[in-house]
């Protein structure tokens, strides 16, 4: 773990505290099987922003608190840990990114102290196919003046169904949706991970551009994606660590056997060097490094990488019990998949990486 | 911060005023994998650059070789961050290392740490000052992963030990002035029968013969001792409390062989400009896309490590000794080096499978070699099946198998 702060290591402990007493795993099985079309629960989003974590990009300004990425990245690690369900990447992160490095002054006022005080709730709309392709996009703009008409489709949208602001990515940059505007149609999904997901078309919908930064917006969420992806990478092999622990078979603790011993060294050494490139990669955008870009896809591939390999062999550690509904372990191979995906799967920022490096 | 500034200051005057000319801008070229590389130091060194001697002679007088160790055992008794200043500045200067040894990376750190005063002041001041090259006498025949199971014995005889067994494995023996040796002590009990003891290569008894690799190269002895004599003064620690000296100072080791010992060997080549120069490029990426793809996720795999060894130099800075996480830092360190040169030879294509003579650059040579050498690092130092064992029992508190 970095060498962090004072105030980090308060909110760290602050929200392991919280995470576990008001967003158990539990909680999010109880919110999958009552089939809540958000894939959230209000009262929890209320009870971040009560604490700020939506708050945490925004300077003080604006009715945040200007923290930064890394910080944020501390409180995503352990919501990632309990898969705790809510829109903090896509507002708190994506959304708030956008208009601060986008806005104009009149948009920040509108929209910054809103998501901070947590009444909004946004989507990142990116992708308009199954896999994410930032670079070809299809949306049509027609500039009206200091607006634009948006028409197209988006696919897989986070947090799609409930948006009250969506930020849309086209060819020359993001624009700035109201979730009431006409034109706009959601098609809710019932995903893997059972969170809320849409399509969504765009019949000569109105927007405001907020200029050419699809690239740095694209890069602190996957950042802080891959937080989220650590922190439930950790929780899944510390899950399978203390199975390793408890399980007898042939009168042996199963993690006594050298060839699982082996699987969960690898695991824990893949964990160590995830860590590593998270960490760096949220502090590159803290610090508006040069090499941001480079570390956000080193970040997200490793993450999508190590996140894999540990819920796979979570299940399969767990022997006949990971394959039931009843355990967790489907929980986290369910939500894997989704957040592997998301922004970019390994091979995508793979190729992003070298492309980068110029070969 | 601002000492810290002024402290950078001072070191960049002092490297303009006294790196040799002759070594400005040589960097790590100097380094090489033989035992005559001149910057390992000790009685039987030959110069073949006199600038190397007095830029060690000059690093060593400062304590500089050994930033961080108490002036009084001739250490340059620099902070911990003074000496980070202190290695940028040498970086940014290119300057060779002026000391590259065992004694400074291995012996020293545990010596600091469970050797006597007396001890300390004998041994420390020549390790600083390059006058002594120590060699590592751990393995044997029949002890390599299990090295508990050491066989070499040292029998009291009241004003001396007397030391009887082989040793295997013993980097640069045949260049060593001295070694540190793990000797039993006591037969009926195996971790605890084992002590750590210091004693004169040049003692009578001691014969060391070269292994050659499958590399070519010779880095490593067998080393045997005949009724060898070693003064009682030269046991470090506790009388069969030489296991937790041997395992802390493979901390070390690891940490050392990981933070930078592997690498060499490579002739110098970036794995992607070896790649663009032997396989060609189509519109800005690497022709071969299977190629590329592998070695773009090798050197992710790269960045990751190099950002995890910054990371537990971080973290550790307040605390003593190396992090636990060491192990799997040179597990880690050991796959990268081998898919690494892997890569470089296949970039290469038959240029990279050359062995000597005409026809082949001498970094094509140095890549097909090193190639061959990096099958060792997944063995030296605790095999990687072992630093997967370290992992599981002491960091993950897995139990052994009943």
């Amino acid at each position: 773990m970095a060498v962090f702060s004072e105030e980090q290591t308060m909110l760290r402990d602050a929200a392991k505290a919280w995470v576990a007493e008001k967003s158990p795993v539990a909680a999010f099985r109880k919110l999958r099987d009552a089939g809540n079309p958000d894939g959230f629960d209000r009262g929890v989003w209320r009870e971040m922003a009560e604490m700020g974590w939506t708050g945490i990009l925004i300077p003080e300004a604006y009715g945040g608190t200007g923290l930064g990425h890394l910080t944020l990245g501390i409180v995503l690690e352990e919501t990632g840990r309990n898969l705790t369900a809510s829109p903090l990447v896509s507002t708190a992160l994506a959304a708030a990114s956008a208009i601060l490095l986008g806005g104009s002054e009149a948009q920040k006022q509108t929209w910054l102290p809103r998501i901070a005080d947590g009444s909004v709730v946004a989507a990142f709309a990116v992708d308009e196919g199954p896999h994410h392709h930032p670079d070809v996009l299809e949306i049509r703009v027609d500039k009206r003046g200091s607006t634009a008409l948006l028409t197209g489709k988006k696919h897989f949208v986070a947090e799609g169904g409930s948006a009250d602001l969506i930020i849309v990515a086209a060819k020359d940059g993001l624009y700035l949706v109201e979730g009431e505007a006409k034109g706009l149609t959601r098609q809710r999904l019932h995903s893997l991970d059972s969170r809320g997901f849409a399509n969504l078309t765009f019949e000569a919908v109105e927007s405001e551009p907020l200029g050419d930064i699809a690239g740095p917006v694209l890069d602190r969420t996957r950042a802080g994606l891959a937080a989220e992806m650590l922190g439930m990478a950790t929780q899944a092999f510390e899950t399978t660590l203390d199975y390793l622990k408890t399980r007898t078979q042939f009168g042996q603790l199963i993690g006594t056997f050298q060839a699982l011993q082996h699987r969960a060294a690898k695991m824990y050494t893949d964990l160590e060097l995830t860590r590593s490139c998270v960490e760096a990669a949220l502090s590159a955008v803290d610090n508006n490094a040069n090499d941001a870009a480079q570390l956000a896809a080193l970040a997200k591939a490793k993450a999508g990488e190590t996140l894999h390999l540990v819920t796979n062999e979570m299940v399969q550690m767990h022997g006949g019990i990971g394959m039931t509904d009843a355990h967790d372990a489907g929980l986290y191979l369910k939500r894997a998949r989704v957040v592997e995906a998301l922004y970019g799967n390994a091979a995508f920022h793979r190729d992003r990486y070298a492309t980068l490096l110029g070969y | 911060m601002a000492d810290l500034e002024s402290f950078r200051a001072q070191a960049k005057a002092w490297i303009e005023a006294n790196l040799p000319a002759s070594l400005k801008g040589a960097g790590a070229r100097a380094l090489t994998d033989e035992g005559s590389a001149s910057i390992s130091g000790g009685r039987k060194v030959q110069w073949t650059n006199p600038d190397a001697k007095l830029w060690l002679e000059r690093m060593g007088a400062k304590g500089w070789t050994a930033p961080t160790w108490p002036t009084q055992y001739g250490g340059g008794g620099l902070s911990a961050a003074e000496a980070r200043v202190l290695d940028q500045e040498l970086a940014r200067a290119k300057a060779p290392p002026a000391l590259a040894s065992f004694g400074i990376w291995m012996l020293g750190p545990v010596l600091l740490e469970y050797a006597s005063e007396e001890q300390k002041l004998e041994h420390l001041p020549k390790i600083v000052r390059g006058e002594i090259r120590w060699c590592q006498g751990y393995s044997e025949p029949g002890a390599g992963s299990d090295l508990a199971g050491l066989r070499t014995q040292a029998v009291d005889k009241g004003d001396h030990w007397l030391v009887n067994g082989q040793k295997v494995w013993t980097s640069y023996a045949n260049y060593a002035d001295w070694i540190f040796c793990l000797v039993r002590t006591d037969n009926s009990k195996k971790h605890e029968g084992i002590s750590f003891l210091l004693f004169d290569m040049e003692s009578p008894g001691v014969e060391t013969r070269p292994i050659k690799l499958i590399s070519g190269n010779s880095p490593f002895c067998e080393t045997f001792f005949t009724d060898v004599k070693v003064p009682k003064k030269n046991l470090v620690g506790k009388l069969n409390g030489g296991w937790e000296i041997a395992k802390r100072l493979l901390q070390y080791e690891r940490q050392n062989i990981s933070s930078g010992g592997f690498g060499a060997g490579s002739g110098g080549y970036d794995l992607e400009h070896a790649a663009k120069d032997y396989v060609g490029v189509e519109n800005g990426k690497l022709k071969d896309t299977d190629l590329r793809a592998r070695i773009t996720a090798h050197k992710m795999e790269a960045q990751a490590f190099a950002l995890t060894v910054r990371r537990i130099a971080e973290e550790s800075k307040s605390a003593k000794g190396p992090s636990p996480a060491t192990s799997i830092v040179k597990y880690a360190a050991a796959k990268l080096n081998q898919d690494r040169t892997e890569l470089l030879i296949e970039a290469l294509g038959s240029q990279g499978l050359g062995w000597d003579g005409d026809g082949y650059t001498p970094q094509e040579i140095a890549a097909a070699r090193g190639f061959l050498r990096a099958k060792g690092n997944s063995i030296e130092g605790g095999t990687s099946e072992v630093n997967l064992n370290v992992v599981s029992k002491r960091v993950l508190g897995l139990l052994d198998h009943q």
